[in-house]
């Protein structure tokens, strides 16, 4: 039944990459132990000087990302975060001033100092000030003026366009969504009918899609179920065909594909991976089984199994505020919300064991893809061998990473198991709040801030 | 016309068109974080750019350096929207733009920027831009058949200014050259679902079904149809389950004992979903069974589970939590 004509463009491009990879994993295999642990590593010092550079000096091919520096603030800020480092003082001193000056006189960050403010640009602001903490970051986002960008920015169709005149999709869903419950400004009118176009963006094959009739695609996945779970609406999506969808997304080499039949790339470590993260949050409150899947509950996505849990929220405590898209901008009422993404649905497919945590997708392959693949030992992360290191990929690759050492653990501020963590147990990296991608101490600080403000 | 090369590159400050113009420097502080080594030429282009984007002068000068802002980072958004304003003060000849989008796009067809552009050209040309549109898009795709952008915008095209005719021919041709390219099923299932003119997924999907088996035995292993083939049955699990045509075709791949991971997997959706499997489908399922150590489950479901969890064993989790969730056999 094989055809036996010869490989497709597809077929062709995958094979170049597995046999990359493969080489890569059989030389591993074939070293000695002590060089094996090495290659494990990860090589933190020279990961934390490359973005430290970064952050202080980009060469002139950086010139087409000149519309994008709050994002290679962010991808520096979170990466070192992530690593358990700081920078200096006087860096992040100079950090909040730059990004003030991106910040628009009428609400939001753009680009660069003068540039239209952008939701994307606007969300990795955010990220960074809340990854660098402290009152005098946290201050310094003016957010009636970002809610009020926000409201010029929503569309008639629940979505959000990126700027003024700009572009809809479930980017820009996401990012507004993010930011304004990250702040505590999120309401009813910014999240109104958002569900609706998320959802319109699921596809048959599971995936979610940037806009309605494109195809499924792990950036808009992570994006729309992120938001969705943030305005409370979660249950809303077929959760079992998403989850189906995207633990056939991770390939042979361990690492994840951004789409069915692409290539693989470090970047979906994260993207792919932190769904992963988020229906774990989903799945563990309680102990409950809450996700349906392949028994036919597909036909009637609507049905109102919302058994509301009060006391959910409770129990992932500020780790997942979940209420928080539900409480709206109420402030001080977050803990009283119940979440009511405690899909309890096991009427007729009750569950013949009890949940462990178990990640659904394969986290020491992936990890082992990250650190073998996708490092570059003289420091940054990249999509795969072959490609060079980029900020972008570093700060994904690592989200990823973070992640998967915590697949196993229901808690994210205990430490997890050594056999969870590949290679030696100082490769640990901080938890992250999936919702956000930004480090969960910080979140913490921020969430705190902002609900006292 | 607006030529690109009119000033060819040569600093703004020795031509006497930008004399009367004060550059204006970017606002980066004392100590600016990610600084940018910018190149002269970017540096003095943006001065003048901001100038100009400030005093909002929508001329044809202006036009002209957004142009060359463009080349030099098409990223730029600011840039960009600034342009529609002066396209649209100006009344300029749009079917230039696309002309001008066309040559950023050769270089750099995966921006955000470009892709929301074009659609605010193509929708103010109308139907008369849409056969050199759709022409457009194709060529792009020729380079690379997964762009998504260009894919989006194909889309866009065909919902605003419709030219269904071929759709359905045009992916056909692109399954034909690769029929692992996903975003060629997508395409189809878009076609499929919504062209005006094919009456939708309930009067193509037996012809659907029989084009997405033949692909299937051709390649087992492509999991595009299999996910394509659920698609067809979108909000109709029933009819999923009722056509003989599918379990066959899962039987028929169980049977070679290769590459069959996808045709257990619809199985034991199938089963999932209420299909009570005859004993042919148990035998063929047991036969891929070596294991001598462990005797399979007696139930169907939770057997098929077992050989995934061996065979499929990057996502192994994935099928102990699978047979976890089956119900308890009654």
């Amino acid at each position: 039944m094989e055809s036996l004509t010869s490989p497709t463009v597809t077929q062709r491009d995958q094979i170049l990459v597995e046999q990359q990879v493969f080489n890569i994993f059989n030389t591993f295999f074939n070293m000695p132990p002590s060089s094996q642990s090495f290659m494990l590593e990860l090589q933190r010092e020279n990961h934390v000087d490359y973005l430290t550079n970064g952050l202080k000096h980009l060469a002139p091919s950086f010139c087409v990302l000149d519309a994008n520096r709050p994002w290679i603030c962010y991808w520096i800020l979170h990466s070192i975060a992530l690593m358990d480092e700081f920078v200096d003082p006087e860096l992040e001193d100079n950090t909040i001033d730059f990004l003030s000056r991106c910040q628009d006189p009428n609400g939001g960050y753009g680009g660069g100092p003068g540039q239209l403010p952008h939701l994307a640009t606007t969300y990795a602001a955010v990220n960074s000030l809340v990854t660098l903490g402290g009152d005098k970051a946290l201050s310094s986002i003016n957010r009636e003026k970002l809610y009020s960008f926000m409201r010029q920015m929503k569309d008639a169709s629940g979505g959000f366009r990126m700027h003024d005149g700009g572009e809809i999709d479930v980017r820009a869903c996401y990012t507004a969504i993010s930011v304004a419950s990250l702040l505590n400004i999120l309401d009813d009118e910014l999240v109104q009918n958002v569900g609706n176009y998320v959802l319109s963006c699921q596809t048959y094959e599971g995936g979610i899609s940037g806009e309605p009739g494109s195809e499924a695609h792990g950036g808009y996945t992570f994006c729309g179920l992120a938001t969705m779970i943030l305005i409370n609406e979660v249950d809303r999506l077929d959760l079992s065909s998403l989850i189906d969808w995207v633990v056939f997304r991770q390939g042979v080499e361990g690492g994840f594909q951004g789409r069915t039949n692409k290539l693989v790339d470090g970047c979906y470590s994260f993207w792919q991976g932190g769904i992963f993260a988020l229906l774990k949050r989903l799945n563990s409150s309680k102990g409950e089984r809450s996700i349906p899947v392949g028994d036919g509950e597909d036909s009637e996505p609507e049905s109102p199994q919302t058994t509301a849990s009060s006391d959910a929220t409770e129990e992932e405590g500020l780790n997942m505020d979940l209420s928080q898209g539900g409480s709206h901008s109420e402030k001080g009422d977050q803990q009283e919300t119940s979440s009511r993404v405690t899909v309890d649905n096991i009427d007729h497919n009750s569950s013949k064991g009890r949940a462990k945590v178990e990640p659904l997708f394969n986290s020491l392959a992936l990890q082992q893809y990250i650190l073998l693949c996708s490092q570059d030992l003289n420091g940054g992360l990249r999509d795969k061998p072959g490609k060079s290191r980029d900020h972008y990929h570093t700060c994904y690759c690592l989200s990823g990473l973070s992640v998967c050492q915590r697949s196993w653990s229901e808690d994210e501020d205990s430490p997890p198991l050594p056999r969870a963590v590949l290679g030696p147990y100082s490769n640990l990296l901080e938890p992250i709040h999936p919702l956000h991608n930004v480090v969960l101490d910080r979140y913490q600080e921020a969430h705190e801030f902002f609900t006292r403000s | 016309m607006e030529s690109s090369e009119d000033d060819g590159g040569e600093p703004l400050s020795r031509l006497a068109e930008w004399r009367d113009v004060t550059p204006l420097p970017q606002d980066d502080g004392p100590n600016p974080v990610a600084p940018i080594a910018y190149k002269e030429e970017f540096r003095e282009t943006m001065d003048y750019f901001r100038a100009i984007y400030k005093a909002d002068e929508r001329s044809p000068r202006a036009l002209r350096l957004t142009r060359r802002a463009i080349h030099l980072n098409p990223g730029n958004y600011t840039v960009w929207h600034f342009r529609r304003l002066v396209l649209e003060a100006l009344n300029s000849d749009l079917d230039e733009e696309l002309d001008f989008i066309q040559r950023i796009a050769n270089s750099n067809s995966k921006n955000y920027q470009l892709w929301h552009h074009r659609r605010w050209v193509v929708e103010r040309l109308g139907t008369n831009a849409r056969v050199k549109e759709l022409h457009l898009i194709k060529s792009i795709l020729s380079l690379d058949a997964k762009n998504y952008h260009a894919w989006s915008h194909r889309q866009w095209v065909l919902q605003a200014l419709g030219g269904w005719e071929d759709e359905l021919d045009y992916c056909q041709q692109l399954l034909e050259e690769d029929i692992f390219n996903n975003s060629a099923w997508n395409q189809r299932y878009f076609v499929v679902t919504r062209s005006p003119l094919l009456g939708g997924l309930t009067a193509m999907r037996a012809s659907e079904v029989r084009y997405t088996v033949e692909a299937i035995l051709a390649n087992p292993n492509n999991e595009c149809p299999w996910r394509y083939l659920r698609g067809l049955y979108k909000d109709d699990i029933e009819s999923l389950v009722n056509n003989h045509e599918i379990s066959s075709v899962c039987l028929k791949v169980i049977n070679t004992k290769s590459d069959y991971i996808f045709a257990l997997k619809m199985l034991l959706d199938l089963v999932c979903y209420g299909l009570q499997p005859c004993q042919e489908f148990r035998d063929a399922v047991v036969a891929l069974w070596t294991s001598d150590s462990r005797p399979l489950d007696p139930d169907l479901a939770t057997a098929i589970c077992g050989i995934l969890e061996h065979v499929d064993s990057m996502r192994a989790s994935y099928w102990i939590w699978r047979k976890n969730k089956l119900p308890v056999a009654a």
